[in-house]
């Protein structure tokens, strides 16, 4: 039993560190350029249908791989500096709408594309199998793989945005933003670059998504919400706020999925404490949102001077 | 070249009017035209136009960025669903119960939401909304994400027969046409100008004296409540329910039916649903990619068309609108004579000028030296 919850705490950390990567990015956009970006899903489904196109063409995970990140990121910076560029100084709402169009545009994109049916990525026989991490605890190398890279990505977010003069700037930027452009800093290369970053990441999450769930329109939508629920939990602009966050999100949701059922199926028959479950598991998320939200309106951790 | 504003209005007015009018008269035309389909189509329009005439009330005169308003759509429509599931049909247990249900979801949900402002209302909503979908989701007994058909709708007893279908309309129509006059009266009220007032400075109503939270919160309970009456109609009209009315992106096409047809205007939401439906029907006969096109087409509405068709019209725009949709219908009689081979590289030609548009106004606009 020990054992399982503690497979099941790994699955949860692997969908959190997932979530954590596709969070930054957009955490780092809310926060610094106070822009909600509805598209940020569309560049994780497109960063996962670069991946599976490449690692079909060039016939090797690695190198597909090495290739959709700069795709992914040059994908996103021509999407900031054609469409997102000129909705910086707009409210919300206007660029709610622009990034809805952004997203039925890009779904639509990749179905013309890449075709309706989904893809698969293949997965190198050196990931494909198991380890086992604890002695009776086999568990897919694969998995273990996303756990490290996102625990990797992690460690460098952190240097990055704390230890360098570029992170010095982005933390400028999210407290005060008029103030940075004002000290002679280019806050629209500044802003370009951190787009670019964030579109990476979301090309990384999605091509490491890939192999588990298959590649297919519309991925990026229903994990856009997991996100915004994440970034909304961890307070907008803190890299370290989306981190527990996602990993408290992923956990939770991973734990409410593998042992709801149980729980459910002692007084309700299997096929319905399934569906219930399910949506249950799903609900639990939003039910911590709120009461975040109830709770300490800024979230978790606020970035300072907001 | 400024238009009065009080002839700005009646432009507007008279337009609607015409629209309603013309509305009234589509059960008519599906007669002569032996197009059932036709009727189908304007039903859901009617309905949804019904929708995004409640959002307005919050998003056009509050201000209130609700991205969860399909939750509502969802309530009203499982409670029509759930009842018949059980064998009631009795309009006076079904329509009462619905609009209950949805002014309880909206009082809770609004209850929830309203302390928050901003980028977090946006976010409260939608997690809110997500809830109820997934409320649906988990609803096993009412057929959980396959959905539920209803076998019998709403029996009205001889007052009125829901099943024939021109009769369904123009139930709708009348509800809608109902809902604008109380609308009207509604923003034109006291309580209208403090709604309005609240969204244009909250903190100064509060300090002058009004309970801006509650006054908001009415207001959320009544939007929700009249979108709740519309998923009861729209459950009716298609006999189904499922979670699928409640996903967000229904929330998200009701906003840009909203802004489309013109924010806190009367008459917006109307020429909004209107526009967006039956571009959506055009589109998608030229091409299953119709949002390829779509989606461009509602960035650059964003980016030029602030106040959407009812701005236009008020600026006296209303002649590059007739150019729009003269052209459009140009397109589509291309289309219906060449048939499907133009449709693809037709599409894809539309998305590439949308783009150029938007480069060219980027460029122009970073000339003129925008400030950051």
């Amino acid at each position: 039993m020990t054992l399982l919850i503690f497979e099941q705490f790994l699955n949860g950390l692997q969908i959190g560190l997932l979530l954590f990567l596709l969070a930054a990015g957009l955490t780092l956009v809310f926060g610094i350029m106070d822009m909600v970006n509805l598209a940020h899903g569309s560049l994780y489904m497109m960063g996962a249908y670069f991946a599976a196109v490449f690692v079909q063409w060039t016939d090797s995970f690695v190198l597909g791989a090495i290739l959709a990140l700069p795709a992914g990121m040059l994908l996103g910076v021509a999407t900031e500096y054609v469409a997102l560029r000129s909705l910086y100084a707009r409210d919300h709402l206007d660029q709610v709408l622009a990034t809805f169009g952004l997203i039925l545009f890009f779904n639509e994109l990749a179905r013309l594309i890449f075709g309706a049916g989904g893809m698969a990525i293949e997965l190198p026989a050196l990931l494909a199998g198991q380890i086992e991490i604890l002695p009776g605890l086999p568990y897919p190398t694969y998995r273990f793989a996303i756990i490290a890279a996102g625990l990797l990505c992690a460690g460098f977010l952190f240097l990055l945005v704390q230890k360098t003069r570029l992170g010095m700037l982005i933390r400028a930027g999210a407290s005060n933003r008029e103030m940075v452009g004002a000290l002679g800093v280019d806050i629209k290369l500044l802003f370009t670059l951190v787009f670019g970053l964030g579109s990476a990441l979301a090309a990384l999450a999605g091509l490491m998504a890939g192999p588990i769930s298959t590649v297919q329109i519309g991925m990026g939508d229903n994990v856009l919400i997991l996100c915004f629920v994440v970034i909304v939990i961890g307070g907008l602009g803190s890299i370290r706020g989306a981190f527990v966050a996602a990993v408290l999100v992923g956990v939770l949701e991973t734990m409410g999925r593998a042992f709801l059922p149980n729980i459910l199926g002692s007084f309700l028959n299997p096929s319905e404490a399934g569906t219930l479950a399910q949506a249950l598991s799903s609900m639990l998320v939003y039910i911590l949102m709120a009461g975040v939200l109830v709770l300490r309106p800024a979230g978790l951790f606020p970035a300072p001077g907001r | 070249m400024s238009v009065p504003a009080s002839l700005r209005s009646s432009v507007s007015t008279a337009v609607a009017l015409l629209l309603l009018a013309a509305l009234a008269l589509v059960p008519l035309a599906a007669e002569v035209f032996e197009d059932p389909f036709l009727l189908t189509l304007f039903t859901r329009i009617v309905i949804l136009a019904l929708a995004a005439v409640s959002l307005n009330l919050i998003l056009g005169y509050g201000g209130l960025v609700s991205f969860g308003h399909a939750a509502f759509i969802g309530v009203g429509g499982y409670s029509i669903g759930i009842l018949a599931k059980h064998g009631m049909y009795a309009a006076w247990i079904q329509w009462p119960v619905a609009l209950l249900m949805s002014a309880l979801f909206s009082l809770l949900i609004g209850l929830l939401s309203l302390r928050t402002r901003g980028i977090f209302f946006i976010m409260i909503t939608l997690a809110l909304s997500q809830l109820v979908y997934y409320l649906a989701n988990g609803a096993y007994a009412y057929g959980g994400d396959d959905g539920l058909t209803i076998l019998k709708r709403t029996d009205f007893g001889g007052l009125i027969n829901l099943s024939h279908r021109p009769s369904f309309y123009y139930l709708c129509w009348a509800l809608l046409v109902l809902s604008l006059f109380l609308t009207h009266r509604l923003v034109n009220s006291r309580f209208g100008m403090v709604l309005r007032g609240a969204k244009s400075n909250d903190r100064r109503m509060a300090a002058i004296g009004f309970p801006v939270l509650r006054y908001r919160l009415t207001a959320f309970v009544i939007a929700g409540t009249v979108c709740g009456l519309a998923g009861a109609l729209l459950a009716t009209h298609t006999d189904f329910i499922s979670p699928a009315m409640i996903h967000w992106t229904r929330s998200g096409d009701m906003i840009v039916m909203v802004v489309l047809g013109g924010m806190g205007s009367l008459f917006g939401p109307l020429f909004g649903a209107v526009s967006f439906l039956a571009l959506e029907e055009i589109l998608s006969s030229y091409t299953e990619y119709w949002k390829l096109v779509f989606g461009p087409l509602l960035v650059l509405v964003v980016l030029f068309a602030r106040g959407g068709i009812d701005g236009a019209l008020g600026r006296g725009h209303g002649g590059i609108l007739l150019g729009i949709i003269g052209g459009f219908f140009l397109l589509h009689g291309v289309h219906l004579v060449y048939g499907d081979d133009w449709a693809i590289p037709g599409a894809l030609l539309l998305g590439c000028v949308a783009l150029v548009g938007l480069v060219h106004w980027l460029r122009r606009h970073a000339k003129s030296g925008d400030k950051p």
